[in-house]
């Protein structure tokens, strides 16, 4: 479905990313892991359109999206998540599902302002869908709220909900449980699950193995930049490779 | 989805009666004239806010986009062009050097723009007061004709040979300015403008060009400013490089962050209240200034939203307590 070929970044000396290759398929949970620094967010980055890579290419369904700009990338069925939780913290929980929303409308600047009966159609869809995402997230009765007024679990859940809301054929989340306990990190991770089961495509970053052991179907394993491992997750766990790059120690040859 | 409460909507009407009925009570003409002057600076305001408050881009070039309508308005009904040509051309000019200006300014983030913008306005004022041959040089453009009556059937006509017929109309496109930002600021497509100005990266990751969510602000912002300008020269019957000139775009800066960022009413409530503080220190001549610079820091630390702001922060307070103290009544909620 999405496909990374011989993808390289240099940022001036350092190689964050290296010669790496990687597909994700449709309907799986992909787990890109790593220890810190591996290039692991970089990847999304460089997916994303965020950052352009050095050389190589990404493929979406055989489409080239290399070098395009993230509201493209967007447009194309991708969505992500930051690392640290990004939301529209100066409005409320709709809005930021509705701002989501909006590139799969027509509702645009003379539509607006004449009220178009597109526009009616489509203002109506995008707060319809934008609840409905509100209850799959668990956070119906807090739709009119402000960001701030929700706790921590709560706006990772929202900023999923905003990478969710638009229908996307993949989803990348970056760290979903980054600063959770373990009960909330069961629930997002529950999550993540009932997203797979809806038909979207997901490919998360983490740190916490344990999780990722028991949700995801196959893990990429990257270290300073290049791919380490790939496999489902008994097979990584076993690799010398991966023992190596998490314990430390010598690479033996 | 967003509807104000029964007592906004009945304070809103009494203003807008009280608006009608100005010409009745207010007979002395020279506060007449600031009044008329107020709404044609309240409707430039509401641009700028389009622009600064709602998009978060902080344009120092709007007294520039004013002073395009005006000179646009006066060099055209000079040429004898009708004014109900000359004021949207005008506005249009004025819209469309605004998309120039934008295009390449746009693309960067933070303090280029503004710098930018400044540089911009600063330049407009020198090549109005310099070109003698199309702007007149400093002294001006003067004897630009009032508009011309528009004929009603079995009525007669309205006639803008008064000041009061001119206030009717600075009313009339004011209270159409802010139906129309009305209806785009309280839409999914307003939210994309306040999703550039809260957080533009993750904007841009759901999908939203951000590039171009700002250059339509700008440019519409700027059609806004031309508008008000074009009213004004022909309110004037005179243009001068003044109504070109960075004093008035930090005129509306006041205007916009005194009254209330980011919201509509803002920019009117700013328009109206600071030519009349301005009037009660009048014996305080430039001194009046430093007051203002204080004034200003103040608001930005303490009433980030401005007067408006700190008005429905008390008007929340008070819903508050009334819930408290009436539980049943539930129309005061939001």
């Amino acid at each position: 479905m999405l496909r990374v070929e011989s993808v390289t970044k240099r940022f001036q000396g350092l190689v964050a990313v290296q010669d790496l290759s990687f597909e994700i398929i449709k309907g799986e949970i992909l787990a890109i892991i790593g220890p810190n620094g591996a290039g692991k967010s970089t990847v999304f980055n460089l997916i994303t359109g965020t950052l352009k890579p050095t050389s190589g290419q990404i493929f979406i369904n055989e489409l080239d999206i290399t070098g395009a700009r993230p509201h493209q990338v967007a447009s194309k069925g991708i969505s992500r998540t930051f690392q640290t939780t990004s939301l529209f913290d100066q409005l409320r929980v709709i809005d930021n599902l509705m701002i989501g929303y909006k590139w799969r409308t027509n509702l645009g600047f003379w539509n607006t302002l004449f009220h178009t009966p597109r526009w009616k159609a489509h203002q109506a869809e995008t707060y319809q869908r934008a609840m409905e995402t509100l209850d799959f997230l668990g956070l119906a009765e807090k739709h009119d709220q402000f960001v701030p007024a929700l706790s921590q679990e709560e706006q990772k859940r929202l900023a999923i909900g905003i990478a969710l809301v638009s229908k996307p054929h993949i989803l990348l989340l970056d760290e979903p449980t980054g600063g959770l306990i373990q009960e909330e990190t069961d629930r997002v991770t529950d999550l993540i699950r009932r997203v797979r089961e809806q038909g979207t495509t997901v490919c998360l970053i983490e740190h916490k193995m344990q999780m990722i052991m028991g949700l995801a179907d196959r893990i990429v394993v990257l270290n300073y930049g290049k791919k380490i491992s790939e496999g489902a997750p008994a097979e990584v766990k076993s690799d010398q490779a991966v023992i190596e790059a998490y314990l430390g120690g010598e690479v033996h040859a | 989805m967003f509807t104000k409460p029964i007592h906004t909507k009945l304070l809103y009407l009494a203003i807008l009666a009280a608006a009608l009925l100005l010409p009745w009570y207010v007979p002395d003409a020279y506060i007449f004239q600031i009044v008329t002057m107020s709404v044609l600076y309240a409707i430039a305001a509401s641009g700028m806010n389009l622009i600064l408050g709602f998009t978060g881009q902080v344009t120092l070039a709007h007294g520039a986009f004013f002073g395009m309508g005006a000179y646009g308005v006066a060099i055209m009904t000079k040429a004898g062009i009708v004014f109900w040509l000359a004021l949207p051309v005008s506005a249009l000019i004025a819209a469309f050097i605004g998309l120039l200006i934008g295009l390449p300014t746009l693309r960067t983030r933070g303090a280029y723009f503004a710098i930018v913008t400044l540089c911009f306005g600063v330049i407009v004022w020198i090549v109005s007061g310099n070109w003698i041959e199309l702007t007149g040089g400093h002294n001006g453009i003067f004897g630009i004709p009032r508009p011309s009556p528009i004929p009603v059937p079995f009525f007669g006509q309205i006639e803008f040979f008064t000041q009061t017929g001119m206030y009717y109309l600075a009313l009339a496109v004011l209270l159409l300015v802010l139906f129309a930002l009305y209806r785009l600021v309280y839409s999914v497509f307003g939210l994309t403008f306040m999703a550039v100005r809260n957080n533009e990266p993750l904007a841009d990751s759901v999908g939203i060009n951000t590039y171009a969510t700002k250059l339509v602000s700008f440019v519409a912002g700027c059609f806004i400013a031309g508008l008000a300008g074009g009213m004004y020269a022909a309110m004037m019957g005179a243009v001068s490089p003044s109504a070109a000139g960075y004093m008035l775009t930090f005129n509306f800066l006041i205007f916009v962050i005194l009254g209330g960022m980011a919201t509509l009413p803002g920019p009117v409530v700013g328009a109206f209240a600071i030519p009349v503080l301005m009037e009660f220190m009048q014996f305080l001549d430039d001194y009046r200034m430093l007051i203002f610079g204080a004034l200003l820091i103040m608001v930005i630390i303490y009433f980030p939203m401005g007067l408006v702001g700190g008005l429905r922060r008390l008007n929340q307070k008070v819903a508050a307590w009334r819930q408290q103290k009436f539980p049943e009544s539930d129309h005061a909620s939001r």
